[in-house]
């Protein structure tokens, strides 16, 4: 084969799996995307209503209740609160008055029915996610 | 003291990878050998000092000096002195000592070990490497300095993080970074070859065997990772897609495929410009990876505290990296001429394709990584990609990677017939299909994916199996001859594994009170007892847990959940039976009301064979190098003239 006939063979090949991928990668982009979106932004509506979603912020103190296998507590943001339900086991740092993040779906009556609850490993560390929320929050009732 | 002596080693080795960066690049062009003698005693000295900084930080922890910050925020009194040691690479700063001592180190070794490659060669990649060590010594120095002194000084320290107190994480991070940093020698190899403009069958040859090294330290750097994180974080998976994790991952795709690339340039002088494109990409990757790992900008398990200088830092130096090599591929590639031709149906454009396939893969393992931040940075909102993502990207890309995996290595040079290629590998097709209806059921149930997996690996498997068959008739090959072989056998094993748990596994959380018992993958669990054990700085309740099959007793599992005194964090130690052919797992959750846990109980069919499939890749990547041709004298450089003459 020709020189030329090899440089396009490859642009051609290249060009078909970039586009095979890229398919691939809208489709599944598409649907395994998770919104971060803070309390205050829940209770305001602006949670996707169909599509599960992250919720981050504080665990409220004294707030865990645990029936067997299925433990409520409440997400704050310091501001606003979500009730929030999982079934299965904590990961080690969960812990009351510490940040966390939870992904799941918003159900009816307005409790968040967590399919998963994002593990941290250090003490000292705070989810970035968590912390906005805290900062947002924060902002918005320095603001008025 | 120590720790200032460290610190002025550090300070000592910035200006002697300066003078290693510059003088002997401009003495190499303009032909002064006085200036380019200086690139080895250069190395050697940035070497030395550099050890001698790395070796002064882990005294610093061995005789815990708490007047250091970063001993103090990383160790402890009680901690036991392996982990001690390990302390050292721990945290930010000394984990990136650890980065620029591999890195200095991968150069004294070129530098030992090119001593009959021609010597304005050696100092062009020597000095690459050079200018390399100084941007990350610049960045130890400024922003992350691992001898700041604290005061007061605190009468204990804050203890290394529990999780990170395992074997596995002695040998984790050095591993890996062997790997990571490694890819450096292949990045100084194309950059000095472009310098030079001399981009023949030599430098192909020299960059060989260091590509293929980086490469195998960075297969068992992420399986040990992926086996920590299956035994030590108490979720039984053996890979998160975690940004960090992929930060790992894009970086072992791109080497896959330059070190396919490299042989083919080798030995056929083609695609150089896509080999020099590929040895820029590896290290550009690592250099992120360092970047996304380092900077805080992601959620995930090796985020450290935030600090955004860092990040802009490291960022930099990535742009710096990646700009000037970019523009130096972009000024020389038109002086790059590649030879040998090749038809469609032949060795060099299958491989070509699977090139293709695995950049394309690991530009997309990328994208999923990189899109979060991306949508942050414009404020678009704050999302996150899943592991379904990459499952989704992943295995359709993979897919053709393993079919082209077997055929390749049986096909010809330059020209090969289509209908004969596929009469040579015929009984790995035959034997496949068969797999892909039987194993399946023979596991249980009978399911696409599973089949689909069954199939690859054993075609795979199979190929590896005809090749060694046939190359066997003339006598027992060298070693080098069985990487390739290894390699490939080690993907069909992995295959195996994790076709097996991601088609068979059992995960069940349960309430178990002492006395209940729980079944899972056909084996019976019993809670027997919980007992209170103390180890050497922690406090931990322990649960015997009997395992029996059908009515026999096979053994008793001990999980953990244990309180490290230093910390309130509380650790989950998993009991594991391992087997050929499957995992028990158990962990302990937490302490329910009265005696009662919540228990996580998995079965993990295969679950073993996805590192043992990783451990036979990388001993493959060592077999390969055995190769004499990397050791013999000075390779001839007439191939040089020979490309241009063909080319025209």
């Amino acid at each position: 084969m020709k020189p030329r006939g090899k440089r396009g063979l490859v642009i051609l090949f290249g060009v078909l799996a970039i586009g095979v991928a890229a398919g691939l990668v809208l489709n599944a982009l598409n649907s395994n995307i998770a919104f971060f979106v803070t309390p205050t932004e829940v209770l305001q509506g602006k949670a996707p209503k169909s599509q599960a979603f992250r919720v981050g912020g504080m665990v409220k103190e004294g707030s865990i209740k645990r029936d067997n296998l299925t433990v409520s507590f409440v997400i704050t943001d310091t501001v606003r609160e979500i009730p929030v339900s999982y079934t299965g086991i904590l990961p080690d740092l969960f812990k009351e008055g510490k940040g966390a993040v939870v992904q799941g779906k918003l159900e009816a009556s307005g409790r968040f029915l967590a399919s998963e609850v994002l593990a941290k490993h250090d003490e000292n560390y705070m989810p970035p996610e968590a912390q906005h929320a805290v900062d947002q929050a924060q902002r918005t009732v320095a603001k008025p | 003291m120590i720790a200032e002596i460290g610190h002025f080693a550090l300070i000592l080795a910035l200006c002697a990878s300066f003078i290693q960066g510059v003088i002997p690049l401009i003495g190499a062009q303009r032909g002064r050998s006085d200036w380019i003698a200086l690139a080895r005693p250069t190395c050697q000295t940035s070497f030395v000092l550099v050890g001698i900084s790395f070796a002064a930080l882990t005294w610093c922890f061995y005789v815990n000096d708490f007047s250091v910050a970063y001993v103090a925020g990383h160790s402890n009194t009680q901690l036991p002195i392996m982990y001690r040691l390990s302390a050292v690479w721990g945290g930010h700063e000394g984990s990136l000592l650890l980065w620029v001592f591999m890195l200095v180190s991968w150069a004294f070794s070129v530098a030992q070990l090119s001593k009959t490659l021609d010597s304005a060669m050696v100092a062009r990649v020597l000095a690459v490497l050079g200018l390399i060590t100084f941007g990350l010594l610049l960045f130890v120095l400024f922003t992350s300095n691992p001898f700041n002194r604290l005061f007061p000084v605190p009468a204990e320290g804050r203890d290394l993080n529990p999780l990170l107190q395992d074997p596995g994480l002695i040998f984790h991070p050095p591993m890996l970074y062997m790997g990571y940093v490694g890819l450096s020698v292949a990045f100084a190899f194309a950059i000095a070859a472009l310098i030079a403009g001399q981009l023949d069958a030599a430098w192909a040859r020299w960059s060989r065997p260091w590509t293929t090294v980086a490469w195998a330290f960075l297969t068992f750097g992420i399986a040990l990772g992926s086996w920590w994180a299956y035994y030590e974080l108490g979720w039984g998976g053996w890979w998160f897609w975690d940004p960090v994790e992929n930060a790992s991952f894009v970086p072992w795709l791109i080497a896959t495929a330059l070190i396919h690339s490299l042989a083919m340039t080798e030995k056929r002088g083609s695609f150089k410009s896509w080999t020099v494109l590929l040895a820029i990409a590896g290290f550009s990757m690592s250099l992120l990876g360092t970047f996304l790992v380092r900077s805080g900008v992601l959620t995930s398990v090796h985020a450290f505290a935030t600090d955004p200088t860092r990040g802009i830092f490291i960022l930099l130096l990535f742009s710096i990296v990646v700009g000037t090599s970019l523009t130096l591929f972009a000024w020389r590639a038109s002086q790059v001429k590649s030879i040998g031709h090749f038809e469609i149906v032949s060795r060099e454009s299958f491989i070509l394709m699977g090139n293709v396939f695995l950049v394309v893969a690991a530009g997309s393992v990328l994208l999923g990584t990189l899109y979060p931040l991306l949508i942050d940075a414009l404020s678009l909102g704050k999302i996150s990609v899943g592991p379904p993502y990459f499952n989704a990207v992943f295995v359709p890309l993979m897919t053709p990677v393993a079919l082209l995996m077997a055929f390749t290595p049986l096909m010809r040079w330059k020209q090969d017939r289509l209908p004969e290629a596929v009469l040579r590998i015929k009984w790995a097709g035959v034997t496949a299909g068969l797999a892909a209806v039987i194993m399946p059921l023979l596991m249980g149930q009978w399911t696409p994916l599973v089949a689909l997996g069954c199939f690859l690996a054993v075609w795979v498997g199979g190929s590896v199996v005809i090749q060694v068959a046939g190359r066997l008739r003339s006598g027992f090959p060298p070693i080098s001859y069985w990487g390739m072989q290894f390699a490939h056998f080690g993907i069909a094993v992995f295959m195996i594994g994790v076709t097996m748990v991601g088609g068979f596994q059992e995960e069940k959380d349960v309430r178990m009170d002492i006395g209940d018992s729980v079944t899972v993958g056909g084996h019976q669990l019993v809670f027997k007892n919980l007992a209170s054990v103390r180890g050497p700085n922690y406090m931990a309740a322990r649960g015997t847990f009997e395992m029996r099959r059908e009515g026999r007793v096979l053994r008793e599992l001990y999980p953990e959940k244990r309180n490290y005194f230093s910390s309130s964090m509380p650790m989950t130690e998993a009991g594991i039976d391992i087997g050929l052919t499957r995992d028990i797992y158990v962990s302990l959750g937490e302490p329910l009301e009265g005696s009662a846990w919540a228990v996580r109980v998995y079965y993990k069919p295969f679950v073993d064979w996805i590192w043992g499939g990783c451990v036979l890749m990388g001993l493959g990547g060592f077999f390969a190098i055995a190769d004499r041709r990397y050791r013999t004298a000075k390779v001839k450089r007439h191939s040089l003239v020979l490309g241009s003459k063909a080319a025209a």
